[in-house]
């Protein structure tokens, strides 16, 4: 049962990202990216991550994306344009690309014995537990990736503004 | 209990309460109706049937044999989904709302669909995504009324969002809980007294929770997304048919959610007003529909709360909007997160 939910939002989420490249249209790769973004969703959920699960809804789905599509709309962007890509891309991309993921894979296959394993739909995680992790056993790397988020936020600001 | 009664149970608890949110949605149009009318001196629907009773059911007539139009430029796939979004997304919620005391048959909870631990993310989770149904009508449409309007309502959701979600954080707190029952049973023990808005001192987060839903479910007085007068219907302009009553009942079936939450979240949700003072009456039977009737009591309470102000108050100006949502309520909602749970850390 959660193996077959775990296949069927695991496919959905790799087309989706697939869909997400191959679209001409803008907002039809922007729509991809919520299919993406609310898959990944319900893996949260399958891994008993609740709180985890509907904050990735509520922030990424509802809220960032809806971002993404309003400025699509209101520049009214049209279909991108094809081109045959660029040559650095073809002759570093590729290689770099097979490289990045022969490494990932490299350091998961060494670190797995070291590795918990965890069984789908086994447990749940409560979200006081989660909280008393976050502001209690991390709290200061996560008040200071508030404060870089702020930074960025305030570097976008500051390159927008049109000096008077 | 056996894997195919908890499925065919389930599934005969979705039909019914489908089908009993439909028909209020349907009446909720004809309760808007008949008093509007009578706030402003006529008598609203009055000839199909006894009282204008059979209203809903000529409306749903007439809307089903319209022509069914979509505009030549029109973004056709797109257009045919953003109704169902927005439906869908309105329908989904009733899912985890309780209506009535946990009482079980079979191992199945009578009185509500699905009992999630985090029965209030859900609603704002799938409130949150029903925005797509008006962003992409609005874009698709390739209308500039249903444009400004799809982007009025976005900006507007978005905005309104964060006021609305931090003005649940007061009650999440006192409860210690993001299920539902909890919340409501944590203002189960002395009636009217321990509700939330009166013994629970969230008033404030009350109101905060109140303009923001309406502003969310795009009601007067900020029904800026489909303002007649400068945008024709605002993003469901392009609309007829079946698609148009779709959005309709959407915008309904939301004010019926965000009335239950309201009811859940500060009005004791199934709880008596009166506590122990009323005696228990009419048995097992009464102890099971007793509840279901505050409920049902309170979100209609709700309901002609939200008609009220639509016969009452004028529209927002946009500016006015914005600045009410961001400058106002904002700070006020976390001056009521601070406050509640320094009270709470006090008491504790």
């Amino acid at each position: 049962m959660y193996l077959a939910l775990f296949i069927f939002f695991a496919v959905l989420c790799v087309a989706g990202a697939l869909n997400l490249l191959l679209q001409r249209h803008p907002i039809n790769s922007a729509l991809s990216l919520i299919v993406v973004m609310t898959s990944l969703a319900v893996l949260y959920l399958l891994l008993g991550a609740q709180f985890l699960a509907a904050v990735q809804v509520i922030v990424y789905s509802g809220a960032i994306m809806v971002l993404f599509t309003f400025v699509i709309m209101l520049l009214n962007a049209g279909r991108e344009e094809h081109t045959r890509g660029s040559r650095a891309a073809f002759l570093v991309g590729f290689p770099g690309a097979a490289v990045l993921l022969a490494l990932l894979v490299q350091i998961f296959l060494s670190a797995r014995g070291h590795l918990a394993q965890a069984r789908l739909g086994e447990y749940v995680t409560a979200t006081h537990t989660l909280s008393s992790v976050l502001f209690r056993d991390l709290l200061l790397p996560f008040e200071v990736t508030s404060v870089l988020i702020l930074i960025a936020i305030l570097g976008a600001v500051a390159l927008a503004r049109k000096e008077p | 209990m056996n894997l195919l009664t908890f499925f065919l149970l389930s599934l005969l608890k979705i039909v019914v309460v489908l089908v009993i949110f439909l028909t209020a949605v349907a009446y909720t149009v004809l309760l808007e109706r008949k008093l509007v009318g009578r706030i402003q001196n006529r008598w609203g629907p009055s000839r199909v049937g006894p009282f204008g009773l059979l209203q809903p059911l000529a409306d749903g007539a007439k809307l089903f044999l319209k022509e069914d139009l979509i505009p030549a430029n029109a973004h056709r796939p797109l257009f045919v989904l953003a109704p169902l979004i927005a439906l869908a997304c309105s329908l989904i919620s009733i899912a985890v709302v309780p209506f009535g005391a946990p009482i079980t048959w079979h191992g199945v909870d009578m009185f509500q669909i699905s009992g999630v631990h985090i029965g209030l993310l859900v609603i704002l989770g799938v409130t949150s995504v029903g925005v797509y149904g008006i962003a992409l009508s609005g874009w698709s449409s390739n209308n500039k009324y249903s444009l400004l309007g799809a982007l009025r309502g976005s900006a507007q959701i978005i905005s309104y969002e964060l006021a609305l979600g931090l003005s649940l954080i007061g009650v999440v707190l006192r409860a210690g809980s993001f299920d539902l029952r909890t919340i409501v049973e944590s203002q189960a023990a002395h009636g009217l007294r321990s509700w939330n808005f009166f013994g629970g001192y969230q008033f404030v987060a009350f109101f905060i929770y109140l303009m923001a839903a309406y502003a969310e479910t795009n009601r007067s007085p900020f029904d800026l997304p489909e303002a007649e007068s400068e945008l024709t219907a605002g993003y469901h302009t392009e609309y007829s048919s079946m698609k148009f009553a779709m959005f309709f009942m959407a915008e309904y079936a939301n004010m019926i959610i965000v009335a239950c939450v309201a009811t859940l979240l500060f009005f004791g949700g199934w709880t008596s007003p009166f506590g122990s003072l009323l005696p228990p009456i009419g048995g097992a039977v009464g102890a099971a529909l007793l509840p279901v009737m505050w409920f049902v009591l309170k979100v209609f309470c709700f309901l002609c709360l939200y008609i009220w102000v639509r016969g009452t108050l004028p529209r927002f100006r946009y500016d006015q909007l914005m600045r009410f949502g961001w400058k106002f309520l904002m700070p006020l909602a976390i001056a009521n997160i601070v406050v509640t749970s320094l009270c709470l850390a006090l008491v504790a």
